[in-house]
């Protein structure tokens, strides 16, 4: 606990921690705070700009009362809609209003929104076809900020493990494990994504294609980790405890498990924090580029494929917003794996634990 | 040192065929196959393409099918690509020569900015320059280096001067020999300063984090003692604190080919990324292979040049290992 205490004192580390509890709290309860489905998709509202919200209208003798006009559009000689605000009706803003149906953390059904109004409210505009672009960011940090935990989990726990198995028999074993895990980390990553995803099918469920991700990425995170806990391991087994619990007969997968890999812990966590924006970082490239999560599913990456064509970029520059949420999220975790690397400081403890006998 | 140089390159080998291994591997496993363009055109009648799966081995079981590979690569016959309807070797080299211009203006530029910001954050320590730079610096090693090169092509569309990805204006082949020059450095500006942002950043804490312990040590104070003048110093200093950077240098070497792939894609420079994201999207098993086989050995080559380096700067390392 006084780990976190210690981090909570560091202003950066506060507030990336803030940013962060937001930014999951809010994929968490996404359809509460979304206004309209993710999927639902309007014609009218095609690439339709960030509404705005007015507080103040003197005719109708408003003040500072949240209200939105709806959005009309001409159609110029290129075809490109022009979009303008229809001043002759106002929609108030209204907050915890019904909608649609959906299931809180898929149990208690709810139609509760957190705001809404009579007519389309795109805070952060629409895309090319007509959908929310807000809600598509609270529905993709889903996909995207749960991906990055668990495949750097899921890497962590093959790379502690056969590290530690590695180090910790040492000898041709070791030898062995180690060429392939450097056979792994040669392999340029980005061209391993591609084949890796090359070797699937492409027409794959959503849920499979989740799934897919996550082992891919772990697939390649893992030869990283297992060769620094394999260090680790290495100068751990020659520890008085070690040998004390081999006199006693303790089997050699007990001793990794309960006295070797504990003491790579703290190392292990802040390289796990370090580790994940790469994850969210890949999977965001693999969707950008259309070869990860596919439409009408939305994930940060995808999101941000429309912004690849630099004249959409032009007009429609609402469609960077994702790469701003990437962003936070990716420097909020470096700054908590920062801190915390400094709170533990695992290179003295290094010093500390590794000192000869 | 020629006996290290042997080691590694016996060692590299195993290494090579592991990984040209697992990726023929992906790419074969994966349904159909790079014949399968074929199958839909309605001129090429079956026997055709039952004389291709013949000629390309492809009815054989995987593991014939590797060795069969790694025969033609030993007879240095790359293949032919289907999606490009052209030997590999032509596509590869004319690609492979543009990613190579970028990521040398990369590390040349990144080369000349680093040193420079780095002893001016030592020279005036904790001073507003220090903390100006530090604070750029943490801010460009956390960006992620796709969504740098989205927001600077967006920056880019308010400027005339600058292009909007490609790597050749529309009239290059009119312009004179230095307007060539000059169109071809107007359009490298944006893939490299993303290329290039991350690494400076990096290189320059690394530098400065260096340069402070070793000026801090036994000997610079006894060379001060001795009435060395601070410049005299300071190269002693940046000397000796070259080590850690020669070895990032030899990963920027060993990452000449396959670094910049997503860049490119973003800002549509014409490289071995967009090939090779094409290749593996259409299961062109050949080239795929080669430009894999080509990013390993330049790996090695790199890393190897890195030690190499190392030693020669560093006499510690040289009597130590060899």
């Amino acid at each position: 606990m006084s780990v976190f205490k210690k981090l909570i004192k560091r202003k950066s580390a506060f507030f990336s921690l803030l940013i962060l509890f937001s930014f999951y709290l809010a994929a968490i309860f996404a359809p509460f705070f979304s206004p309209c489905p993710y999927d639902e998709e309007d014609m009218d509202y095609l690439w339709a700009p960030p509404t705005k919200i007015h507080f103040f209208d003197f005719q109708r003798k408003i003040f500072f009362k949240p209200f939105i006009y709806a959005y009309k559009y001409k159609i110029d000689e290129y075809y490109q809609r022009h979009y303008y605000e229809d001043k002759s009706e106002i929609y108030p803003v209204k907050f915890f209003v019904r909608g649609f149906k959906y299931k809180i953390l898929g149990i208690f059904e709810c139609d509760i929104h957190l705001f809404g109004a009579d007519k389309k409210i795109y805070i952060f505009g629409a895309d090319n076809k007509g959908r929310d672009l807000f809600t598509r960011i609270l529905y993709g940090a889903r996909i995207s900020l749960s991906i990055g935990l668990i495949a750097s989990l899921i890497s962590f726990s093959i790379g502690l493990i056969v590290g530690g198995v590695s180090g910790y028999f040492g000898g041709k074993l070791d030898n062995i494990i180690m060429r392939v895990v450097e056979m792994f980390m040669m392999i340029p990553s980005f061209y391993l994504l591609l084949a890796l995803r090359a070797s699937f099918p492409p027409n794959l469920s959503s849920t499979q294609i989740y799934f897919l991700i996550v082992i891919i990425l772990s697939f390649i995170g893992w030869a990283q980790i297992a060769r620094i806990i394999r260090g680790m391991a290495l100068s751990l087994k020659e520890r008085d405890y070690v040998y004390v619990a081999k006199a006693l007969g303790v089997s050699d997968f007990k001793i990794i498990i309960s006295h070797i890999l504990p003491h790579t812990l703290s190392y292990a966590l802040v390289a796990i924090v370090l580790s994940i924006p790469g994850y969210i970082l890949a999977e965001a490239g693999l969707s950008l580029l259309g070869l990860g999560i596919q439409e009408p599913e939305a994930s940060w990456g995808n999101l941000l494929s429309s912004a690849l064509s630099i004249v959409k970029i032009r007009i429609y520059p609402w469609m960077m917003i994702p790469a701003i949420f990437i962003l936070l999220t990716t420097v909020s975790f470096n700054l908590i794996g920062e801190a915390l690397r400094e709170i533990l400081n695992p290179k003295e403890n290094e010093g500390e634990n590794f000192r000869d006998r | 040192m020629r006996k290290l140089i042997l080691k590694r390159v016996l060692f590299s080998f195993p290494l090579l065929l592991g990984i040209t291994f697992i990726t023929f591997l992906f790419i074969q496993i994966a349904p159909g196959d790079f014949l399968d363009t074929l199958r839909l055109n309605p001129q090429v009648s079956p026997q055709i393409i039952d004389l291709y799966k013949k000629k390309f081995h492809l009815d054989k079981p995987l593991i014939v099918q590797y060795f069969f590979w790694l025969k033609s690569i030993l007879k240095l016959e790359w293949g032919y690509s289907f999606t490009y309807k052209a030997p590999v070797i032509k596509v590869i080299s004319s690609r492979a020569l543009n990613t190579l211009i970028l990521s040398l203006s990369t590390i040349i530029f990144s080369w000349l900015v680093v040193f420079p910001l780095g002893i001016l954050s030592v020279i005036y320590r904790k001073k507003f320059m220090d903390r100006v730079i530090g604070f750029f610096s943490y801010i460009w090693i956390s960006f992620p280096t796709f969504l740098l090169a989205i927001f600077l092509l967006y920056l880019a569309t308010f400027v005339k001067f600058l292009p909007l990805g490609g790597m050749r204006s529309l009239n290059f082949d009119q312009l004179t020999k230095w307007g060539k020059f000059f169109d071809l450095l107007r359009h490298l500006i944006i893939p490299t300063l993303v290329l290039s942002l991350g690494t400076v950043a990096y290189l320059v804490r690394i530098l400065r984090a260096n340069l402070l312990e070793i000026l801090s040590s036994p000997f610079i104070k006894a060379l001060g003692a001795r009435g060395l003048s601070k410049r005299r110093i300071l190269i002693h200093g940046i000397k000796n604190s070259l080590n850690p950077m020669i070895t990032i240098f030899g990963y920027q070497l060993s990452g000449l080919l396959s670094g910049a792939a997503l860049t490119e894609i973003i800002c549509g420079w014409p490289g071995l990324g967009q090939v090779i994201l094409e290749a593996t999207r259409s299961q062109d098993l050949y080239l795929v292979m080669a430009s894999i086989l080509i990013s390993g050995l330049l790996l090695i080559v790199g890393n190897l040049i890195a030690d190499i380096l190392l030693a020669w700067v560093d006499p510690r390392i040289r009597y130590e290992r060899f």
